[in-house]
């Protein structure tokens, strides 16, 4: 569970993490409920309906105000959004 | 009729009289706003009550009227909003922390077209968070509390939606089903609730939490207002690809045809659990429209069974990834830290609240490496049966009813800890959403303690019109 947190990008505290693992063991005993049906040949759905890819077209457009979006990230900067360092921190 | 017992004029008769002069919205509005003045402070539906820009938009609508001008077909009629549909410059905080105070830039395309048709909008409503539960007991604000019962849940998640319209704050309001968040908290406050066919209504602008699943639809105190809600928002929007690309036919007409030779279908293998009371509602409802000219056959539906097992891997699947975006770099909450990977986990950490942490765990672990076979893409397959045992019920039946909730609502922290628990409230809705079909709850009676039991009328794709007929036709029995 705990690299599950890390895939996640969830900071969980150990009792956090202890707590989830029960409650996600007792639901997944649920979910044995299906393993007695035969899927061999069954489809899978990810989607009620087909879909087709939509192009639209290729026109200039109205987009969202700069300042606007801006205004509500936590951090920004010359025109952009700030955040703490990516790369470079070790070594 | 709200949970007093006061009766309220259609949303259809005001917008009549609106429109035609003899009622003003700007009286229409301090109606509402008094109603929520008066029972707000102990039902808490909403995050934000927008009184003053009501109050402008009654004034813009009166002003249009006495200029000779149409506002439209829902000109004057209150509106609340589930607070996880956009509303510009409005905060939009889908009861969360990591949301908390973010105002987006741009509107909802059903916010739009409830202002094209005149509509106005009083708030914006409570939700458990992220649209994740069954009570409303998860919104980070607290709970709503069930305007037939303070002491009792409203359901969920979009509690805030119904109570509104069960307590008398708005007209209508719109909500989100992904598993039920429209229908069960319509049928635990007594009133009308719909989830339409996938891509009925288009999503741009509702903050996603399962994309296959999630359609909006309204919350009303009647059928015919449900429908005058769905005819102006339901279409497509070149913003929604999943959106069907065709004109719905009008539901407010559909209505007005009766159930004589309606085939309706008993699910004879419907998986058990529901309390004695509501099953005897249920068992009315059929005699109701057979009373009525329809016919009862008996279907089954052998996979409907297999439908929380499904969701529940397919849903927070989708949501692991849809609330990848709340990062803390773009909107909402950041938590500062030495680096991005530690900011985004410890922003995460802080933001969501158990039970969305509690989902986008599941679902992450459902779609890593080496289970994703065993738990998403097995799914993805029940949900196939799940579709086609529906199909070929709905080649017997032109409606099935169910029940909607297994039991009326139920008290404040009675689930306890175990989040199946709740899970389980949602049993006879969530089928419907993974098959994509329509499905809507209607007030049918009162159950233990006298509270509301909702019926469930489940139809297949665009199958509207026909499931429109029955739920009315319900109505009329009871009247």
């Amino acid at each position: 569970m705990a690299k599950v947190a890390r895939l996640a990008r969830l900071a969980l505290a150990p009792d956090e993490i202890e707590r989830m693992t029960a409650q996600l063991d007792g639901m997944l005993e649920h979910f044995a409920d299906v393993d007695a049906l035969d899927l061999t040949d069954v489809a899978p759905m990810t989607q009620p309906f087909p879909l087709v890819n939509v192009f639209r077209a290729d026109v200039v457009q109205p987009c969202l105000d700069r300042e606007e979006v801006l205004a509500a990230a936590p951090a920004s900067e010359d025109g952009r959004f700030r955040v703490p360092p990516t790369v470079g921190l070790e070594g | 009729m709200t949970a007093d017992g006061t009766s309220t004029p259609s949303a259809a008769a005001v917008a009549a009289a609106v429109r035609s002069g003899a009622t003003k919205a700007a009286d229409v509005v301090e109606q509402h706003l008094a109603a929520i003045a008066a029972r707000e402070p102990e039902i808490h539906a909403f995050n934000t009550v927008l009184a003053e820009q009501a109050r402008e938009r009654a004034a813009q609508i009166d002003a249009s009227v006495a200029a000779g001008n149409d506002p439209g077909p829902l000109a004057g009629v209150t509106v609340a909003l589930k607070d996880n549909m956009c509303t510009r410059g409005v905060p939009t905080t889908c009861s969360s922390k990591i949301l908390d105070g973010w105002k987006p830039p741009y509107d909802a395309t059903v916010v739009n077209m409830l202002r094209d048709a005149g509509a106005i909008i009083v708030g914006k409503t409570n939700l458990d968070e992220f649209a994740m539960g069954s009570s409303t007991e998860n919104s980070a604000f607290g709970p709503t509390r069930n305007p037939h019962d303070t002491s009792r849940v409203p359901g969920g998640s979009s509690g805030g939606s119904a109570a509104a319209v069960a307590a008398g704050f708005s007209q209508i309001a719109l909500g989100s089903d992904t598993g039920g968040s429209i229908r069960q908290p319509a049928a635990l406050c007594g009133v009308v609730g719909v989830k339409p066919t996938y891509g009925y209504v288009s999503r741009y602008g509702l903050v996603a939490f399962a994309s296959s699943l999630d359609q909006i639809g309204p919350f009303a105190s009647s059928v015919e207002d449900a429908a005058l809600m769905l005819d102006v928002i339901g279409g497509h929007d070149p913003h929604d690809s999943t959106s069907i690309p065709q004109r719905h036919p009008s539901l407010t007409e559909a209505i007005q045809q009766g159930v004589e030779g309606l085939r309706v279908g008993r699910i004879t293998d419907l998986p058990e659990g529901a309390d004695p009371d509501v099953q005897e509602r249920l068992d009315a409802a059929f005699e109701a429209l057979r009373a009525a000219g329809a016919t009862i056959v008996d279907v089954q539906v052998p996979a409907f069974t297999f439908g929380l097992t499904a969701y529940y891997l397919i849903a927070p699947a989708e949501a692991s990834s849809n609330l990848a975006r709340y990062d803390g770099v773009r909107y909402g909450l950041r938590v500062d830290a030495a680096d991005t990977n530690e900011m985004y986990g410890v922003t995460r950490a802080a933001g969501f609240g158990d039970e969305v942490k509690r989902r986008i765990m599941l679902g992450t672990y459902a779609l890593s490496a080496g289970y994703y076979d065993a738990y998403y893409g097995k799914a993805l397959k029940v949900r196939r049966l799940i579709h086609d045992d529906f199909e070929r019920a709905y080649q017997q039946a032109d409606v099935l009813l169910t029940p909607t909730s297994p039991s009326v609502a139920f008290k404040f922290g009675s689930k306890g800890d175990n989040p199946f628990a709740m899970y389980l409230c949602d049993t006879y809705t969530i089928p419907t959403n993974l098959a994509g079909h329509p499905g809507m709850s209607v007030p049918f009676g009162t159950g233990a303690e006298g509270l509301p039991v909702g019926v469930q009328v489940l139809a297949g794709t665009l199958q509207e019109p026909v499931m429109f007929r029955a739920a009315a036709a319900l109505e009329r029995a009871l009247s």
